[in-house]
């Protein structure tokens, strides 16, 4: 008999229950909660007179629609100035208190972007299930956690029962052999990886991500790629445990201390593949191939390296591929055969549940730093993932090295990833973007958003176009 | 009704601002709403004086009232919202047939009572080509047997999973279901917290 993938294990350890039918009940060890996807889920509870399973279990924090600029936040609640925004803002902190649910509230400094806090604080640790009605909580599988997305019937659902209703998914490794080369991030490989298994490629799939080029990243990198693994149709993503996680978690606010950090390093250090585990399907990709990425379309998939050019749709063979191209450059107002360095710029923005760690704040800087954003450029943001990302920053003075860059320094939350709050991208603009979506209307009604690494978006700040940054020096 | 778009996303079939609301239905009149109107959407307008685009095919009359969506592969992809399924639930769809789906969205589909059904790409094809030849055309989805019904009075089978069209043609609650199994749940917590302590937080009861 094969071995187990590191999904087989923290799925078997889980199961609660498995119907007739294949169906299991699973136990779940975190719901993270934020204001966008709950307030239905508490109603329900209300009107069925239900009450939380574990309110220990869940976490909760506002992120996707407060506002981020200095002065609005400084009024707290009463400066969020759409009514609607504010009545959810409101309603999270109504309905944590009812139910007995810690949340960081938008006063609090630990509050941020749910993805960037639960890792931060310690509450995502692994070998965990966590869900979260947010599909990017691919990103906690970084640490060696089975993590998913999850819409608002099962945030209920999870609330009620401490339970999730689910099949097993099929197992995928996608393997990262070798090494980067240097200007080549995290971003590069999960966008790479994208251009060539489609946005559809890891449907049914739980992706572990493995090799010597996933292995030598940070922490933080790893949740890039994971955060990611949804777009290419994976609900979850994983990589397995070794010291860098364990470094990483040490300390953490709400990691285990003292003699039950002992045991539960102890129980993480096998949370990883047997040798022999079978995979239904196995990805490769060698590291040295990856150059710097650069979405053109619509689609994450939709991706080419910074040197290249965006493809000619007449010369795809397949009808419903080509449609979706040209349907892509249209809006996008490019053209096939143009090449990526010349797509001019009109806002840069840093940030978001992918990009917006200490980490990507620190590689962005080094870019701008002594140098000046291009003066096509209208708007540069660069938000914060947490309260305490924006502290560490301005602690490294990087919130000087952006402003004296002319971008500008916000305060934490999702902003202009979708702009559900005043963050908004105009219409037929194009931005350089850290974040995960380039769907259309992403960031903005019309609005043109091209997917990149911090470091890419940085330097395609002080350009006003793309540019490879390896060519910066 | 046919939308013929591969990687239709849930961007596409509710733009965000509506997500803004703390309520679960009246998503209905803006579904799709970036491409059914002209003009940008906003939260509370009132969408009955709204310029509609009459090239979208949700617009065209022969479509009013319809309840099956035909669509293309990788349908409801993107953002877990289940505001998508609200949406199509509360303008009246009741089926969606596509080659393919997002793992969440179809999900949450059963969750709201709405049936996804897949079928191969070349049935798929076969339907658009038949729906936009042939004003009137209809179809008849039956769930207890698991048929599709064409006019022409030709069918169609398809798979669903036993314990979901269950839940479905019943309506059962699905808290209501996990909850008769709430021993099996303190049990294996009780093991849970031997073996993984550092999963519970002490100071919350
Ligand atoms: S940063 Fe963007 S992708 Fe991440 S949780 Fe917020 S809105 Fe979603």
């Amino acid at each position: 008999m094969s071995g187990l993938t590191l999904y087989d294990k923290i799925w078997a350890a889980h199961l609660v229950k498995q119907r007739e039918d294949g169906t299991c009940l699973i136990y779940i060890d975190r719901h993270l909660i934020h204001e966008v996807t709950s307030p239905q889920a508490f109603e329900g509870l209300r009107l069925a007179g239900r009450k939380p399973w574990r309110p220990d279990a869940n976490y909760a924090t506002p992120d996707h629609n407060i506002p981020t600029t200095r002065e609005e936040r400084r009024q707290g609640l009463s400066g969020i100035e759409d009514p609607v925004s504010r009545i959810q803002v409101s309603q999270l902190d109504e309905n944590c208190k009812e139910f007995n649910i810690l949340e960081m509230d938008m006063d609090d400094i630990r509050q941020g972007i749910v993805h960037v806090v639960g890792p931060e604080q310690g509450i995502t640790l692994p070998g965990m299930t966590i869900v979260c009605g947010d599909s990017h909580t691919s990103t906690h599988g970084a640490l060696g956690a089975l993590a998913h997305g999850i819409g608002t019937s099962e945030v209920e659902h999870v609330l009620a029962t401490q339970c999730l209703m689910a099949k097993k998914m099929k197992n995928m490794l996608v393997r990262v052999d070798g090494q980067l080369k240097t200007g080549v991030t995290a971003k590069d490989i999960v966008l790479a990886i994208i251009g060539k298994i489609g946005t559809a490629g890891g449907t049914g799939y739980t992706i572990e991500f493995g090799g010597e080029a996933i292995c030598s990243l940070s922490i933080e990198g790893r949740m890039t790629v994971c955060n990611m693994a949804i777009e290419a149709g994976a609900r979850a993503g994983l990589v397995a445990v070794d010291q860098t996680t364990l470094d990483y978690i040490k300390d953490r606010p709400f990691a285990p201390k003292g003699e039950m950090w002992e045991q539960a390093e102890i129980n993480w250090s096998q949370l990883r593949s047997d040798p022999d585990a079978a995979f239904d399907q196995v990805i490769e990709l060698a590291a040295e191939t990856i150059e710097p990425q650069v979405t053109w379309g619509t689609s994450p998939e939709m991706v080419a390296p910074v040197n290249g050019t965006i493809p000619d749709p007449a010369a795809e063979t397949d009808v419903t591929r080509r449609q979706n191209m040209e349907q892509a450059l249209k809006y996008m107002g490019l053209e096939g055969g143009t090449a990526i360095k010349n797509i001019a710029l009109d806002c840069v923005f840093i940030g978001s549940c992918t990009n917006s760690r200490i980490e990507d704040l620190r590689e962005a800087a080094q870019i701008v730093a002594g140098r000046r954003k291009a003066d096509n450029v209208e708007m540069a943001l660069v938000v914060p993932g947490s309260g305490l990302v924006k502290q560490q920053a301005e602690a490294e003075g990087l919130d000087k090295v952006f402003e004296a860059a002319g971008l500008e320094w916000r305060e934490p939350g999702c902003s202009m990833c979708l702009a559900m709050n005043a963050d908004q991208l105009g219409e037929g603009k194009h931005c350089a973007s850290t974040s995960n979506r380039n769907f259309e209307g992403r960031q903005g009604f019309g609005g043109r958003t091209h997917l990149v690494s911090p470091a890419m978006a940085a330097a395609a700040a002080i350009y006003g176009h793309f540019v490879d940054v390896r060519d910066m020096g | 009704m046919p939308l013929d778009r591969a990687n239709v996303d849930t961007d596409f079939i509710i733009p965000k601002q509506f997500l803004k609301s703390i309520r679960r239905s009246g998503f209905g009149a803006n579904l799709f709403d970036e491409h059914r109107y002209l003009d940008v959407g906003e939260p509370d307008a009132d969408n009955s004086e709204r310029p509609l685009n009459p090239n979208f095919v949700l617009n065209q009359p022969r479509y009013r009232g319809a309840s099956i969506l035909l669509a293309r592969n990788n349908f409801g992809c993107g953002s877990s919202r289940e505001h998508a399924p609200w949406a199509l639930d509360d303008y009246g769809f009741r089926a969606i047939l596509a080659p393919s789906y997002a793992d969440i969205f179809f999900n949450n589909c059963f969750k709201n009572g709405l049936l996804p059904i897949v079928l191969e790409r070349a049935v798929i094809d076969e339907l658009f080509q038949q729906v936009n030849a042939e004003e009137g055309y209809s179809l008849e989805v039956d769930l207890p047997r698991q048929v599709i019904t064409r006019p022409d009075g030709s069918t169609i089978d398809f798979d669903v999973d036993s314990f979901r069209k269950h839940c479905l043609i019943e309506g059962l609650d699905d808290i209501g279901i996990t909850l008769q199994d709430a021993e099996d749940i303190r049990s294996f917590e009780k093991r849970w917290r031997r073996t993984a302590p550092w999963t519970f937080r002490a100071d919350v009861g």
